[in-house]
């Protein structure tokens, strides 16, 4: 398959959103913005499958993500986007192939697991939080049992990670008194506030409400101009139009087709990708 | 029977005056014993549900052996069989240690299918939200999942809890001194039902509130599930 060193080629397209940098006075701001050109790769999947009984969920995918890239993975359901991207920091066990992230070889037996999922944030389509803590309690319980903060340095940093999904007023408050929307932006708090290299999010906008999508996907947006990797899992095409720097269309446990939005969007090459998004589109 | 004859056999004051420091001394044991096989059993039940979410058959077939052979067992016969059967073998065990063990493997069979239940109804993405974080399983389990757990199946807990306290009676087999067997030392010294009569108003007292406690959670669940 065709598809391999194409992290790079990917990511030097030139951006279709804007890149006005908020004041960099938040953690995590810091970084320079983006740069087109793309740096070293920060995810390296090779050769990836995943079987589950008789199904062949995944057939040999390679998926390279360079530095501060935002790859969209669309496709039909049961094409295994889900399943790579849940590989990729071993929530699935993968059947076969090799995966290095932030140049650790996840899949050596020797590698720390918990250690590597600090360094790759997830972000779940049904948001996941603890029901029983507060927003709060949610971003600063892994601060403090895996990374060991005291109480006062996690809450101050769990503190900055609401405030950079704008729900610093909501600390206090517990998963069922906030809005799906809300939820989900806590769920990214909870995420970013161990400074992940790399974010993954699987279909983060498709349990919501169409009303709170925005808050959501203004929040990704933010993530991308502070030039946070990530690989997204998600049908939402106007913002893969507006914001990814690739576009990977995958089908039967395959990489079908793959390149920046402008082309993948507006002149696919696979009879499979025009037919998936003639059908997205009619919707 | 006349009415004083009746009230003279169950109810007699000076009866009461005379046995209450038997029974003040029941109740104190019972509430120890209580303290004791509570706590051993909620051990017991964590250490099983805790196994149960091992789907290793090897852990898994054992498992279930145990769980079914200590609910299927009455427990008085555990504990006549511990106490009483247990030093042919010479194995002599205190009644205390009888009951200990006896409630230990008992109620933690009970205990550990009400968690094990918990455990099940926590959805499976809390697990892996916390896993995505970088927590371990154990710290998973702890901070995440068992929280959640117990609050699911409080009432069934508190039940079980209930029926452990009232089940401490049959220490008063193996000569334990507790409420029952200390009610029935009053009765054979005062030839009169009173003492009795004293340690059921006695249980009722003690567990009455409990019970009150129960139907408000089991009816708030009710509400809350809509």
């Amino acid at each position: 398959m065709g598809v391999e060193g194409v992290g790079v080629e990917g990511a030097s397209m030139t951006r279709a959103t804007s890149t006005t940098q908020a004041a960099p006075t938040l953690v995590g701001r810091m970084r320079p913005p983006p740069r087109a050109g793309g740096g070293n790769p920060i995810v390296e999947a090779r050769g990836i499958h995943k079987h589950f009984g008789p199904l062949h969920i995944l057939k040999g995918v390679d998926l390279v993500v360079a530095e501060r890239e935002l790859v969209f993975v669309i496709g039909p359901s049961g094409s295994g986007k889900s399943t790579l991207l849940r590989c990729l920091n071993r929530l699935e066990e993968p059947s076969g192939g090799s995966i290095t992230v932030d140049g650790i070889d996840l899949l050596d037996r020797r590698t720390d697991v918990n250690r590597v999922r600090q360094r790759i944030g997830m972000v779940f389509q049904s948001f996941n939080l603890y029901p029983h803590m507060t927003a709060l309690g949610n971003v600063a319980l892994a601060l403090r049992k895996v990374q060991g903060k005291t109480r006062a340095e996690a809450e101050a940093r769990a503190r900055a990670a609401l405030d950079r999904v704008h729900l610093a007023d909501r600390a206090d408050h517990h998963p069922a008194q906030l809005s799906g929307g809300q939820q989900q932006r806590v769920a990214i708090a909870r995420a970013i506030a161990l400074e992940p290299r790399v974010m993954l999010f699987d279909e983060p906008t498709s349990a919501l409400d169409p009303e709170l999508v925005g808050g959501v996907l203004q929040v990704m947006r933010e993530l991308r101009e502070d030039g946070m990797t990530m690989v997204v899992v998600s049908h939402e095409m106007a913002f893969a139009r507006a914001a990814a720097d690739r576009v990977i269309f995958m089908a039967d446990g395959r990489i079908v087709e793959q390149g920046p939005p402008a082309q993948v969007f507006g002149a696919p090459q696979q009879e499979r990708t025009r037919a998936f998004l003639g059908q997205v589109e009619r919707h | 029977m006349s009415l004083d004859d009746f009230l003279l056999a169950f109810f007699s004051l000076d009866i009461l005056r005379e046995a209450w420091p038997i029974l003040w001394q029941g109740l104190r044991m019972t509430l120890l014993l209580s303290l004791l096989v509570v706590p051993l059993g909620l051990v017991g039940g964590v250490v099983l549900a805790l196994l149960s979410t091992v789907r290793h058959p090897w852990v898994a077939w054992p498992l279930m052996a145990w769980v079914d052979l200590f609910r299927a067992l009455p427990p008085l016969v555990l504990l006549v069989f511990l106490y009483a059967g247990l030093p042919f073998a010479g194995l002599e065990v205190s009644a205390v240690g009888a009951v200990a063990i006896g409630f230990f493997l008992n109620t933690g069979a009970y205990y550990g299918e009400v968690l094990r239940a918990g455990i099940e109804s926590v959805p499976r993405g809390q697990m892996e939200a916390a896993r995505s974080t970088g927590l371990t399983r154990g710290q998973a389990m702890a901070f995440v999942i068992l929280p959640q757990a117990v609050r699911n199946v409080l009432p069934d807990l508190i039940s079980n809890t209930l029926e452990v306290v009232k089940l401490t009676s049959i220490a008063s087999v193996v000569a334990l001194p507790e409420l029952l067997f200390q009610a029935r030392q009053a009765q054979s010294v005062t030839y009169n039902a009173t003492p009795i009569m004293a340690a059921a108003v006695i249980y009722f007292l003690l567990l009455w509130p409990v019970v009150r406690l129960l139907s408000r959670l089991e009816n708030r669940q009710l509400v809350a599930r809509g």
